[in-house]
């Protein structure tokens, strides 16, 4: 690749569409039996004849998946349809035990909803015409915009493949394949976004919403290392100013937000590359390599498959009655940007802050937990406290490489420090002392701040004593500074500190240097 | 004892009569067994009823039925409420039994062993019966003669060069033959009640949701129906009871409760309002004899107290058609699963994936299960579904609207079962759509998803059962029951003169 996704985004403007499959884990069991949902274990062991396709079964429709996924369509904007069904998608393939697949069809249980996603500074250099009128909202460090959701709806996951004696498990030079059904019928809950996304980072925005929202809702465990959220991009490019489409191609097996960014940022380019050498892009499907970091040919979609589709004669259409979907409304839990909202309106935080902390439910979860222990003092210290999550815990956590969960700070300790430092117990420099010990130790900061005998000084009395003494010391330093050599005043600070071993309240101090010095 | 020495003579009795004996402990239900098997030793050679015995499985049953019998135990004190306890009963080769193979009369499946029970299998055997084996069909039940079997046809036991009809053509020469007082079949088109006709036993097709599917290998999952074949209407009545209800592994079972139906069984007839369905009646190639008999019934019911009239079903002429392209579409999904991936016939050798399922397939199906495959993918297919599936689904409507104009007027609609009577072996396999013909005036119940029984009243001139069908609403067997056990009574149809009986002296 020579040129850059910078350079080539100024000649074309990318044209991308997501589909993204959720497996429902909270349903604990599969979608048309009652086999338990789970990764790994022993190949073929939470199987039944329903889900193997044994001659004569059934399928029977998980209604807790059903109503999981209209939480779903509530939670993104969708209209929930009130007759809805399933189809028959018929194909041949190993993975699937009954060679067709039951998902849906003309008749999706959700359609037409939205999602606003936010871009930070960091991606806001790949939307281009953002300084367009209307194009999108700008915001306090890049935008918002809106995307548009074509439908969600609910099928069975399919078996795992295993090729052997390949490159990788995939199927070139594999002399011969296992099957593991235990994914087989799991419910997958479909999302095929519209072709509203315009950049790799506003597709990863997008993603990470909606991960959000499928968290927040208690949906899915939302991995996408492990492929509880699986993401194919459809990915275009046309000219700039041009309003006809151009051919697509898709891609598949970005495992990670980053992979899900490079991929499309790498395909953009590619494909950049072929039209203005005057190729045509091939449609088709294509793999993304982690690795090498390059997509690569999977197959062709010209002979394209004729999936059959017809109603599924084993289960009848489903009816909702207005009481099924407002119970379901009922259901619905604070989403991220009402939170979101509330964090500004409530604890008055600036949006950046807010952002940050909604968008990750343990770190919110802590967040609150910790302001509910600031108590009368919440109006003052939510702020601070936000700070020192946001900056310190964060940080901290990351320098460490390890998870919130993982973290000994608790909420309560970090609200107890926030007071202590505000009370002037300890100086500021004291209270990242007392966090760092507290990150290292789990220990309580009154705890720590009397074990270090870190209590800073303020009585007046005591710190004038000690002043008048280094001024008696030190009679020259004292006739310099007076004779107008004011930088000295760092000197007689650093003296006063070095005498209360660092526990001077340095706001004091430097009042009683300023009487005894300047008076 | 007398019974062991003549089989045939246990064995033609009703199934509430043999239980009514084991529960006496004047024989035993091993003894009921031996007699199974002993009558199936000296007939089944020539009827080939029979895929597979299930020996084990009814000696097992009998042996621990005896046991709780010595014990005391007695029906609905230690043993099921049911009268059925002790009858021996025989299943089509499409439904899943635990300990036996289910081979749908297919090479594909023809080593494949059930890993679950049927449903209904389970709920006629948990009533306390015997159960002595699977029974033939045409491959997937895509048939009118059980030719289609991959294991050989069976044949008729009123004239073994004719066919037993089908796709349940075994479960009907079963009962025809003495082999079991009640087996169960299914029925898609036609294939419980036609070979009911050709056998000349009673044979019922429920509505569509009264019995549970799951277990029974799909044919059509929109049209396919289990229900019983049997000797008397009661038999028929008692077997039902026990197979009917919601079942939680069959989402298109229905909650709607199940009647008794035994009250139905001798009441009278007057209210009765009894359609004679007279465009069915002018169906050229309609066999004189067949139609004379519909017209006798009709008499016969009027005299007994029903009020007869006469309506049309007008739509019922694109039945055939709609069948034809919504059974195909269906079974080409249901079938996909049979590729020899997980279970059944691999063909050796394969190349690659495509190679395995091409000639798995192609070495497993038989001619009419690779047609009715490739009919219901053509109709499916982008272009044609719109003109194909999506207007014979609004043939249904049609047809769906057809009945229930009649069923606003009346509780019945009296009709030929088939066009003819059995027909000879290999007359009708070289022509599939004179074949398909023999299944037009069964195939609009099941489109329209009510219920229908075929009832045997007299021979023909030729010595061949005939009979009629009772077409009732939905969910009403109760009502078809109770004129099909009026006219039970008045024809006493001559079960024990079947010739075949003679083999088994």
């Amino acid at each position: 690749m020579r040129k850059t996704l910078e350079e080539v985004m100024r000649t074309w403007e990318p044209v991308i569409g997501l589909e993204i499959h959720t497996e429902i884990t909270a349903t604990r069991t599969k979608m048309f039996c009652g086999c338990e949902t789970a990764h790994g274990g022993e190949p073929n062991t939470r199987v039944c004849p329903v889900c193997l396709g044994m001659p004569g079964a059934l399928p029977v429709p998980n209604e807790a998946a059903i109503e999981w996924t209209v939480l779903a369509g509530l939670a993104t904007g969708c209209e929930i349809e009130r007759v809805s069904q399933f189809h028959r998608k018929n194909y041949f393939y190993p993975d699937m035990p009954k060679n067709y697949q039951i998902s849906q069809y003309d008749r999706p249980f959700c359609k037409e909803g939205q999602l606003t996603i936010e871009v930070g500074k960091e991606g806001i250099a790949q939307r281009l015409d953002r300084d367009q009128p209307g194009v999108v909202t700008p915001t306090e460090d890049g935008y918002e915009t809106r995307i548009g959701i074509t439908r969600i709806h609910l099928e069975e996951d399919t078996g795992k493949m295993v090729h052997v004696g390949g490159s990788e498990g995939r199927i070139a030079g594999a002399t011969h394949s296992l099957v593991d059904y235990n994914r087989a019928g799991t419910p997958l809950m479909e999302l095929v976004s519209e072709p509203d996304i315009r950049t790799p980072e506003e597709a990863r925005r997008f993603v990470q919403k909606l991960r959000l929202i499928w968290l927040t809702l208690g949906i899915s465990d939302g991995n996408l290392e492990s492929g509880s959220m699986r993401v194919d991009a459809n990915i275009s490019l046309r000219p700039r100013g041009q309003a006809e489409l151009g051919i697509r191609a898709e891609v598949k097996n970005m495992n990670s937000f980053k992979s899900l960014h490079d991929a499309v940022a790498y395909e953009i380019v590619r494909q950049a590359e072929i039209l203005e050498s005057g190729g045509a892009v091939a449609q088709e499907t294509r793999h993304w390599d982690a690795g090498r970091k390059v997509t690569s040919s999977l197959r062709s979609k010209e002979e394209a498959n004729d999936y059959r589709y017809f109603p599924e004669p084993d289960m009848v259409p489903f009816e909702f009655s207005d009481e099924f979907v407002a119970s379901v409304v009922a259901r619905l839990p604070e989403l991220p940007d009402a939170r979101k909202e509330r964090f500004c309106a409530d604890y008055g935080l600036p949006a950046s802050d807010a952002a940050i902390l909604s968008e990750d439910l343990e770190l919110c979860a802590f967040y609150e937990e910790a302001a509910g222990a600031l108590g009368a003092k919440l109006d003052t210290l939510a702020k601070p406290l936000a700070n020192l999550i946001v900056n310190d815990l964060i940080g901290a956590l990351n320098a460490a490489g390890q998870e919130l969960s993982a973290s000994k700070v608790t909420p309560a300790g970090a609200a107890a420090l926030v007071m202590l430092a505000d009370e002037g117990a300890i100086s500021g420099k004291q209270a990242k002392e007392v966090f760092a010990d507290m990150i290292e130790t789990g220990a309580d900061p009154a705890e720590i701040i009397e074990s270090r005998g870190l209590k800073q000084v303020s009585d007046t009395g005591e710190l004038a004593a000690v002043i008048d003494a280094i001024c008696e010391a030190n009679p020259d330093k004292v006739e310099q500074y007076r004779s107008g050599k004011t930088g000295l005043r760092g000197f007689f600070v650093g003296q006063v500190m070095r005498e209360t071993h660092g526990q001077a309240n340095p706001q004091v101090v430097n009042e009683l240097l300023g009487e005894k010095l300047d008076g | 004892m007398a019974v062991a020495a003549n089989p045939q003579d246990l064995m033609f009795k009703p199934a509430t009569e043999i239980s009514r004996l084991v529960c006496a402990r004047e024989v035993s239900a091993r003894e009921v067994v031996d007699a199974a098997y002993a009558h199936a030793d000296a007939c089944d050679a020539q009827v080939h009823a029979y895929n597979q015995r299930s020996d084990a499985l009814a000696y097992a049953a009998a042996d621990e039925l005896d046991k709780k019998l010595a014990a005391g135990d007695k029906p609905g004190d230690g043993l099921p409420d049911s009268a059925l306890v002790g009858a021996p009963v025989a299943f089509k080769d499409n439904m899943n039994l635990q300990g036996t193979r289910t081979t749908c009369s297919s090479r594909i499946l023809s080593n494949y062993e059930s890993a679950y029970d049927c449903t209904a299998v389970r709920r006629l055997l948990d009533a306390g019966t015997l159960p002595l084996g699977k029974l033939n069909m045409d491959e997937f039940a895509f048939g009118s003669s059980t030719e289609n079997s991959a294991f050989g046809p069976t044949h008729n036991p009123w004239d073994l060069a004719r066919v037993p009809g089908g796709s349940s053509g075994g479960s009907a020469a079963a009962v025809a033959a003495g082999l079991a007082p009640i087996t169960l079949g299914s029925d898609t088109g036609g294939s419980i009640r036609q070979p009911g006709a050709c056998c000349g036993v009673v044979a019922l097709k429920p509505t569509y949701g009264r019995v549970s599917r799951y277990g029974c290998v799909a044919f059509a999952s929109s049209l396919d129906q289990i229900g019983p074949f049997a000797r008397t209407v009661r038999d028929a009545a008692l077997a039902l009871q026990v197979i009917s209800g919601k079942d939680r592994y069959d989402a298109t079972s229905v909650e709607a409760p199940v009647p008794d139906y035994s009250q139905a069984l001798g009441a009278d007839l007057k209210g009765l309002r009894v359609a004679v369905a007279t465009d069915f009646l002018e169906l050229e190639g309609l066999d004189p004899e067949v139609k004379a008999d519909v017209l006798d019934a009709a008499e016969r019911l009027t005299r007994m107290g029903a009020e007869v009239g006469e309506a049309t079903l007008p739509s019922t002429q694109y039945g055939l058609a709609a069948y034809y392209i919504v059974g195909p579409a269906e079974a080409s999904g249901n079938l996909a699963r049979f590729d020899g991936i997980r279970y059944g016939l691999r063909a050796q050798d394969a190349t690659d994936v495509l190679d395995l399922y091409m000639r798995s397939r192609a070495e497993g199906f038989g001619p009419e299960t690779i047609r009715r495959v490739m009919i219901g993918t053509y109709v499916l297919s982008a272009g044609y579904y719109d003109a194909y599936y999506a207007r014979a689904q609004k043939a249904r409507t049609v047809i769906k609207q057809d009945f229930d104009r009649v069923f606003a007027d009346y509780d019945l609609i009296l009709t030929p079962t088939a066009p003819t009577p059995a027909f000879k072996l290999g007359e009708k396999t070289t022509d599939p759509l004179s074949m398909y013909l023999s299944d037009v005036f069964t195939i609009p119940v099941n489109l329209a998803g009510n219920t229908a029984l075929h009832l045997p009243t007299k021979l023909s001139a030729a010595g061949l059962p005939l009979g009629v069908q009772l077409i009732g609403n939905y969910f009403d067997e109760a009502n078809v029951f109770r004129a099909a056990s009026a006219l039970e009574q008045d024809y006493q149809f001559p079960y024990q003169t079947v010739p075949v009986n003679v083999l088994g002296a």
